[in-house]
């Protein structure tokens, strides 16, 4: 007893052949199908090729487009041949001209006969699994199809809605439950020939034929009737990309084709002269291995899809450029905007550093320059420091700054200084975490003690800019994680929301940090912006300081710094 | 896009297929063996001026990449290059005294050629000093790409220009001919590039890496662009609109996904930076034959006077296709 292979080809009848011969060399009778597309000239020359091979016979040629009834038809009538032409074929294996075989093919026969009466053939129902590509799943069985979804894309689409909205639907033959599942199959010549001399075979066929992609349904339903014993999965190892086209393999999958141990593959590219050397001239026996283990493929490939399909997120470059709302991640990792923490603390940025290990830059949106950490010129993916390339495309800027140090946790301050508009992506980005204590501009003007009509303009100017951008963080579009506080507020208990600022941030174990940074001193700042008031400039920002304040631990720095206890 | 727009865009190409068809005249035929190709084959479509040092490892690059035939265009060297190339079996060249200027860079000539002898077949279109780079090219021939281009129903691949250049003095390591150009030029800048898009053109408009950041720094608007789609499986009615950075008709410039995954691409390499580069900056600003009055040249031209390393602490080592795709310059799609 053996097993029979059936070949439909198109096309690369060098490789055919190749493939054919291997079948036959190992003593299986091959029927080939060539498509009708292909003219007489190559075909007579690829039939001339085989033909001192008794085992190889070519059956009646149709026409096979995609998804169309000419690959059933010439599957059956391959199958009859076969059936007819070899008594002791006890299954019939269906495979393309560009599949190959990965095993020893003593292995196959061995591993059927100890299996005589299963069916192996990939059969699922259309409600339980979503493979359906294009958005038809039960309905390819319940609507009309004439028009071909690969030339006619439009009337198809129409001729669906026309018929949704008339709510045609056919009648399915009585007893048949539509399936589907992968084209290549492995049946017992029970099944097979159950199938194919059935009393019910017209009524079958006439209603498949006008069922969509009956390639993948028609075998797969009837199984279902006749079979005593269906193992529904497909010996051809044999993976689709979200467009439902198969992968194609390459001289570099050898050895991953090795290791999966699986009895065929498809679709072979057919220049991939190494996989063919290696595995038609010294197939490599699987020894202990018996059941095909294609696994490791299928991450690869599954990875593949979803980089087509998701892509890696943060990431804006030639081939991937997303709309709106489509990014998937606005940025490739979560960071940290400081507004106002900066001014109100003394050595801020040195300190957050040390308490989060995370890289703390200064303002990197600041007018003259990006203060990147360090004092760098220049960051990583060699992002220049240069203030008109970074607002010739902020976003872009800050995209980059991110995918480029991904594995390091950034932060960096924020101001009413810097350029505004990158605020607004960043209010947007749920990877960013904003932390603003408003009013915070103050504490320097009210340091430098410069000259106070110019400090009045700017103090107004500032105000003004803060408040647009607290305007967009309020926003209903905002999605980060945003936490904004007056100054007054603040600096009442200015540890807690630290730390809950940094335990977000996460780097290091949670723990109450050892040191704490220092306030600025604060003495007088009650009636430097009660000044600013009595010249007209009502500074909000920063909520309700008293004009002298009630003695606070930090105010004087003769104190010592206020320390928090583990 | 109204029904005008699009008929504007389409006015926009029949203009370049006739101007090329005027141009076509300033083209001289030194060797024609264009009967040698075969429908199947990959054929490379190059402009050259006193490129000679590169031509050798140029053709090389591309041979083994499975390329077989190459068509070029002499503008007027004076070292030689023209006779070099008639000597090789898989090229055709043509020669020309015509205006690089005002042959819109040459395109106008390559467009022609592209319209005469590229239709029909995959095409690739670059410079003697852009090597092209895709994904799996250690491993697989440019011809298993076009063949799963095919399969896929794609017609246009994208490959973005990744400017590589030397550490220290641009002239501190002569580039002899035949040699690899990125033995010595094998340093890029990995994530400091701006990507916008173009409406009108529907591509996008990419610019950043060493020319921005030393040579632009103070005009980024007027840094060279980037973009390139330098693969395409040419019909005769397409045209390149400007240098290879966008098509009509717009479906080709359709590279890039907009919904949030990515589509497969590769990258140019482009070698320009190697000890040849300051003689070539003098007489191109000399010549004033470049895009946009040569301004690139001009800001190349102060720059080079002022620091001629590019090289910065920050700067990315090549080593292979791999290390590009993971930096997320360019991708593989869904190509396994």
């Amino acid at each position: 007893m053996s097993v029979g292979i059936i070949m439909l080809v198109h096309t690369a009848f060098d490789r055919a052949e190749q493939v054919a011969r291997h079948w036959a060399n190992a003593g299986c009778p091959v029927v080939i199908h060539v498509d009708e597309k292909v003219s007489k000239k190559t075909f007579s020359a690829f039939s001339q090729a085989l033909s001192d091979l008794p085992q190889v016979l070519f059956s009646r040629r149709h026409r096979c487009d995609w998804g169309t009834w000419g690959l059933v038809a010439a599957s059956q009538d391959a199958a009859e041949l076969m059936l007819e032409s070899f008594i002791d074929v006890r299954h019939v294996y269906l495979t393309s001209g560009s599949c190959l075989p990965l095993r020893p093919v003593e292995e196959l026969i061995d591993y059927l006969d100890a299996r005589p009466h299963t069916d192996f053939i990939e059969s699922a129902t259309t409600a339980d699994v979503p493979w359906t590509v294009g958005g038809l799943d039960h309905e390819r069985f319940t609507l009309y199809f004439p028009f071909s979804w690969r030339q006619n894309r439009y009337l198809f689409d129409r001729l669906v809605e026309v018929q949704r909205w008339l709510h045609v639907t056919r009648r399915i033959p009585k007893g048949v439950v539509p399936h589907m599942g992968s084209q290549w199959w492995c049946l017992t010549r029970h099944t097979l020939s159950s199938i194919l001399t059935s009393p019910q075979r017209r009524r079958h066929e006439r209603y498949f034929k006008r069922v969509w992609i009956p390639d993948e349904s028609y075998f797969q339903s009837l199984a279902r009737l006749h079979s005593r014993n269906i193992e529904s999965r497909s010996l051809t190892l044999s993976k689709f990309d979200f467009q439902g086209k198969p992968h194609i393999f390459y001289d570099d999958h050898l050895q991953l084709l090795r290791r999966s141990d699986c009895f065929v593959a498809r679709k072979i590219w057919r220049h991939a002269g190494c996989l063919y050397q290696a595995f038609l001239n010294h197939p490599e026996s699987a020894a202990n291995r018996q059941e095909p283990n294609p696994g490791k493929i299928d991450r690869i490939f599954a990875k593949a899809v979803d980089r087509r399909t998701r892509g890696r997120a943060g990431l804006y470059m030639q081939s991937r450029f997303p709309n709106f709302g489509w990014e998937n991640g606005m940025t490739a990792a979560r960071y940290s905007v400081f507004q106002g923490f900066a001014e109100l603390f003394q050595d801020f940025e040195p300190w957050l550093s040390r308490a989060t290990g995370a890289q703390v830059h200064g303002h990197i949106f600041a007018p003259e320059r990006a203060e990147f950490a360090g004092g760098q010129r220049v960051l990583n993916g060699a992002l220049s420091d240069n203030a008109a390339l970074r607002d010739w495309n902020h976003k872009a800027f800050l995209t980059n700054l991110i995918w480029n140090t991904r594995g390091a946790r950034q932060c960096f301050q924020f101001g009413p200084h810097d350029s505004p508009h990158v605020m607004w992506d960043m209010a947007r980005d749920p990877n960013a975490q904003i932390s603003v204590i408003s009013g915070a501009w103050a504490v320097p003007l009210f340091r430098s003690g410069g000259d106070f009509a110019a400090l009045r303009a700017e103090a107004a100017a500032l105000q003004k800019a803060e408040h647009q951008l607290l305007d967009q963080l309020r926003s209903p579009e905002a999605k980060a994680r945003i936490r904004i506080w007056t100054m007054a507020e603040f600096i009442e208990a200015p540890m807690e929301p630290l730390q809950m600022i940094i335990d977000e941030i996460g780097q290091k174990e949670p723990r109450r940090f050892a040191e704490a940074p220092i306030i600025q001193d604060l003495t007088g700042f009650g009636r430097f912006l009660q000044n600013l008031k009595n010249q007209g400039m009502h500074p909000y920002l920063m909520g309700d300081f008293p004009v002298e304040p009630a003695p606070r631990p930090s105010a004087s720095p003769a104190h010592k710094p206020y320390l928090v206890k583990n | 896009m109204g029904a005008w727009q699009s008929y504007r865009l389409r006015l926009q190409r029949k203009r370049w297929l006739i101007r090329a068809f005027r141009k076509r005249r300033e083209l001289r035929c030194v060797a024609d063996r264009t009967d040698r190709i075969r429908p199947s084959d990959l054929i490379v479509f190059c402009t050259a001026r006193n490129e000679g040092v590169r031509l050798p490892w140029f053709l090389k690059f591309y041979r083994n990449m499975g390329v077989n035939h190459f068509v070029m265009v002499d503008n007027d060297s004076t070292d030689g290059s023209l006779d070099y190339l008639a000597r090789q079996d898989d090229v055709s060249v043509w020669h020309t005294r015509g205006s690089y200027k005002r042959s819109r860079f040459g395109m106008d000539w390559i467009n022609w050629l592209l319209r005469k002898y590229g239709d029909g077949h995959w095409v690739l279109v670059v410079d003697p000093d852009e090597l092209f780079l895709y994904p799996f090219c250690d491993t697989r021939p440019l011809r298993a790409l076009t063949d799963w281009l095919d399969a896929s129903s794609i017609k246009s691949f994208s490959a973005m220009l990744l400017d590589m250049y030397p550490k220290g003095r641009l002239d501190a390591q002569p580039y002899k001919a035949g040699q690899d150009p990125l033995e010595i030029a094998s340093w890029f800048d990995a994530g400091n590039y701006s990507v916008k898009r173009n409406a009108r053109f529907g591509n996008l408009w990419i610019q950043g890496g060493p020319r921005a950041r030393v040579f632009f720094p103070d005009q980024p608007e007027r840094a060279p662009a980037l973009n390139k789609v330098p693969l395409v499986k040419w019909d005769r009615r397409y045209t390149y609109v400007s240098s290879t950075h966008m098509l009509l008709p717009r479906g080709l410039n359709l590279v890039y996904d907009e919904w949030g995954g990515e589509k497969a691409s590769g990258l140019l390499l482009h070698t320009k930076f190697l000890d040849t580069f300051n003689a070539k900056a003098e007489e191109e600003l000399a010549r004033k034959q470049h895009y946009a009055g040569s301004t690139e040249y001009i800001a190349y031209a102060d720059g080079i006077r002022d620091n001629p390393d590019l090289w910065c602490k920050w700067s990315e080592k090549y080593i292979n296709w791999r290390q590009l795709e993971i930096l997320g310059l360019m991708s593989k799609g869904n190509w396994a």
